[in-house]
C-alpha cells in the first residue's frame, strides 16, 4: 500500500498538468483500491451464497438415490406447500396493519417534537427511541412477560375493573400481540428518521406560510409532510424488508405460545424449521431464495411504480 | 399555569398541554416493560409467582442475590454470553465500518472502472433481506468447517451495503474536491489525503456508521442461532432465547430460571441504554443524511 502512495505522488501532481492517461489509471487503480475490500466480502457473503442457494435450491435430497438434480420442483413445492402459502400470507397481512400502524405513529409523534419545544419534550423524544436499543429479541422477551398469565400485568389490570383479561398469546389476538411488539421496538426509531428530517427543513418556508395565513395543522399537512416524503418512502421500504422477513419475534413467543405459533408461522421460520430442525437444506434454500427474491422485487417494483427511485436512492 | 404566562413572555410560546399529554401517554406506553423488569428483577421465586402486584416491588427486593445468581448460573455462562456480544458487536461493528468508510469514499470520489454498475449492485443489496442469506451462508461456512466458530458470526456481519450508501453520500456532499485536489497538489498521497483530509471530514457519519452496524450485531438472533451450536459461543440474544425455551417447557420445575432469564434482560440492556444516552448526538446528524436523499 504504502509503495502505491509513493509512487502515485508524483501522478497527483500531474493532474493538474493534464496528462490524462495517467489520471485515469489512477482513478481507477485507487478507486478498486478503495472499494475492493468492500467487493470481497459483497462477492464472498453476498453473491456467492445466493448463487449457492439458488444452485442448492435446484436439488433434492432423497433416502434412496441421494441428491438429484430435480429444476423447479422445490419451487414448485413450495408455492403449493400450505405452509409457505399461509406463512406469506401471514406476513402480508401483518405488514398491512402493523407498517401503517407504525408509520402514522412515529409520523404523528416526529410532527408533535417538531411543534413543540420543552424539556418535558426532549425527554419524551430519547424515551420513544429507547425500544430502538433493545434487541428484538429481548424485546419480545420483555413482552412475553408482560403477557403471561402467571407475572404479568394485565390479569390485575383487567382484574381491577372485574374483566378478564385479554391473552395476547392465544390464537385470537397473537396477531396483535406481535403487532403490539413489533410497534413498541420500530415505530421510535421511525420517529427519529422523520424528526430528523423534519429538522431539515428549512425554518423559513413556515414563516412564509404563515405571512399567507396558513395555520400549524396546514403547514404540517401542506409543508412538512411533502418535504419528508423521501424519509417515509424510506423508512416504508425499511419496514416492509423487515416484515417480510418476520422471524426474531414469533420464534422467541413461541416457547411461551405453544400451540399458537407453529413452525411454519411466517416463511423464514418455516425455512429456519426446513435446514435445521428437518435438515432438509435443499428445499431451505429453496424457501430462503424464494423469500429473498419475492422480498427484491417487490421492494423494486414498489420503488419503480412510486416514481419515487431516483428521490430515494 | 404560572408556566403557561410566563412562557407567554416569550417570542413563541409553544407549549400545547392535550398535545404533551398524548405524548405523556405514549412515553408510558413504551416505558412499560422496561419499569417490569427493573421491578421484577427485584424479586425471587416466591415473589415473582406469588400473585402479588406485578407492576411494583414485592416486599424482599432482592437485587444483588439475583445478580449473583445470574452470573453464577451453570458456571458464569452468562457472563459468557455478554461478553461474546460485545465482541461480535465490536468486531463487525468496526470492520463493517471501515469496509463502508473505503468503499463509500471509493465510490463518490473516483470515477473507475465499473463503478455505476458496481454501485447498483449496493444499491440492490440494500433490498435482499438478510435472514434470505443465513442458510446459504450457513451451507458455504460448513463446507470450510466454519460453522459453529465466532468467525461465523462476525464475518457475514462485515457485510453492510446500507454503511457504504450513507457514507458514499456523506462523502460526495461533505468533502469537497477541491480541498481534495489542493492536498494533491501539496504533495500528499491518495492514501494520506484519505486519512488526512477526507476522514476528518466524513466523521459524524462514520460515527453513526459504527454505531448501526455494532448494534445490528449486538441484536443478531438468526444468524447466531443457525451457526452455533456450543452455547459457549452463544452471544446474549441466543443464550436468553434459549432460556426461555427451557423455562417456558417446563413450567412448574423451573421458577427459579425466569428470575434469571428477568434479570438477565435488565442486564443485557444497561450497556446500552447508556451508549444510547451517551452517544446520542451522533445519531440525529447520520441519520438525517439516510433520510433525506
Amino acid at each position: 500500500m504504502t509503495l502505491i502512495t509513493e509512487k502515485s505522488a508524483p501522478s497527483t501532481q500531474d493532474r493538474t498538468h493534464k496528462i490524462r492517461g495517467k489520471v485515469r489509471l489512477r482513478e481507477h487503480v485507487m478507486g478498486w483500491l478503495f472499494v475492493g475490500p468492500f467487493a470481497i466480502v459483497f462477492l464472498a457473503l453476498l453473491i456467492a451464497p445466493l448463487a449457492y442457494a439458488l444452485y442448492l435450491s435446484l436439488f433434492q435430497k432423497r433416502l434412496i438415490g441421494g441428491t438429484s438434480f430435480v429444476f423447479l420442483d422445490n419451487y414448485v413445492k413450495a408455492f403449493t406447500d400450505s405452509s409457505f402459502l399461509s406463512g406469506s400470507w401471514f406476513v402480508i397481512r401483518f405488514s398491512l396493519v402493523s407498517i401503517p400502524l407504525q408509520i402514522i405513529i412515529a409520523l404523528a409523534m416526529a410532527l408533535i417534537l417538531d411543534a413543540v419545544t420543552s424539556l418535558f419534550i426532549r425527554f419524551s423524544r430519547l424515551m420513544i427511541f429507547l425500544p430502538y436499543a433493545i434487541p428484538t429479541v429481548i424485546g419480545a422477551v420483555m413482552w412475553g412477560f408482560l403477557y403471561s398469565k402467571s407475572f404479568g400485568p394485565l390479569s390485575d389490570l383487567f382484574g381491577l375493573f372485574g374483566a378478564t383479561p385479554p391473552d395476547f398469546l392465544s390464537s385470537n389476538l397473537i396477531f396483535y400481540g406481535l403487532v403490539n411488539v413489533v410497534t413498541w421496538q420500530w415505530a421510535g426509531y421511525y420517529m427519529i428518521i422523520l424528526y430528523a428530517a423534519l429538522q431539515g427543513i428549512d425554518p423559513a418556508l413556515y414563516e412564509a406560510a404563515r405571512i399567507d395565513g396558513a395555520g400549524k395543522w396546514q403547514i404540517a399537512r401542506r409543508i412538512k409532510i411533502p418535504l419528508i416524503a423521501p424519509a417515509l418512502l424510506l423508512i416504508l421500504v425499511f419496514s416492509l424488508i423487515g416484515t417480510l422477513q418476520f422471524f426474531n419475534e414469533p420464534q422467541i413467543l413461541r416457547s411461551l405460545a405453544a400451540g399458537t405459533i407453529g413452525p411454519d408461522f411466517t416463511p423464514n421460520m418455516y425455512a429456519y424449521q426446513q435446514a435445521f430442525a428437518l435438515a432438509n437444506f435443499n428445499y431451505g434454500s429453496a424457501i430462503s431464495f424464494a423469500l429473498g427474491g419475492i422480498v427484491f422485487v417487490g421492494v423494486y417494483a414498489f420503488l419503480f411504480f412510486t416514481r419515487q427511485r431516483r428521490s430515494f436512492l | 399555569m404560572s408556566d403557561r404566562s410566563r412562557a407567554g413572555v416569550r417570542r413563541r410560546p409553544q407549549r400545547h398541554l392535550p398535545l404533551q399529554m398524548l405524548l405523556g401517554f405514549l412515553v408510558v406506553y413504551f416505558l412499560v416493560p422496561f419499569w417490569w423488569v427493573i421491578v421484577n428483577s427485584s424479586k425471587d421465586a416466591p415473589g415473582l409467582f406469588g400473585g402479588g402486584n406485578t407492576l411494583w416491588f414485592a416486599d424482599r427486593i432482592d437485587y444483588l442475590g439475583n445478580l449473583q445468581q445470574l452470573f453464577t448460573y451453570d458456571n458464569g455462562i452468562y457472563g459468557r454470553w455478554i461478553l461474546n456480544s460485545t465482541l461480535y458487536a465490536l468486531a463487525g461493528g468496526v470492520g463493517a465500518t471501515v469496509l463502508a468508510v473505503m468503499a463509500g469514499y471509493g465510490f463518490a470520489k473516483y470515477r473507475f472502472a465499473a463503478r455505476r454498475f458496481s454501485f447498483s449492485l449496493v444499491l440492490g443489496a440494500l433490498m435482499v433481506p438478510a435472514t434470505a442469506l443465513v442458510i446459504p451462508t450457513f451451507m458455504m461456512f460448513s463446507e470450510f468447517g466454519l460453522t459453529n466458530t465466532i468467525w461465523a458470526v462476525i464475518l457475514p456481519s462485515l457485510l453492510n451495503p446500507f454503511g457504504v450508501y450513507l457514507m458514499h453520500v456523506y462523502a460526495r456532499d461533505a468533502v469537497p474536491d477541491e480541498i481534495l485536489d489542493a492536498a494533491r497538489a501539496d504533495g500528499a498521497g491518495e492514501i494520506r489525503t484519505f486519512l488526512q483530509v477526507a476522514f476528518p471530514l466524513m466523521r459524524p457519519a462514520v460515527v453513526t456508521v459504527l454505531l448501526l452496524s455494532a448494534v445490528a450485531s449486538w441484536n443478531n438472533y438468526f444468524l447466531p442461532l443457525a451457526m452455533l451450536s456450543d452455547n459457549r459461543l452463544f452471544p446474549v440474544t441466543v443464550g436468553l432465547g434459549l432460556w426461555q425455551g427451557i423455562a417456558s417447557a417446563n413450567n412448574a420445575g423451573s421458577t427459579s430460571l425466569w428470575s434469571l432469564i428477568i434479570m438477565g434482560a435488565l442486564v443485557s440492556v444497561v450497556p446500552l441504554v447508556i451508549a444510547f444516552f451517551t452517544l446520542q448526538r451522533h445519531w440525529r446528524g447520520g441519520l438525517s443524511v439516510g433520510g433525506l436523499r
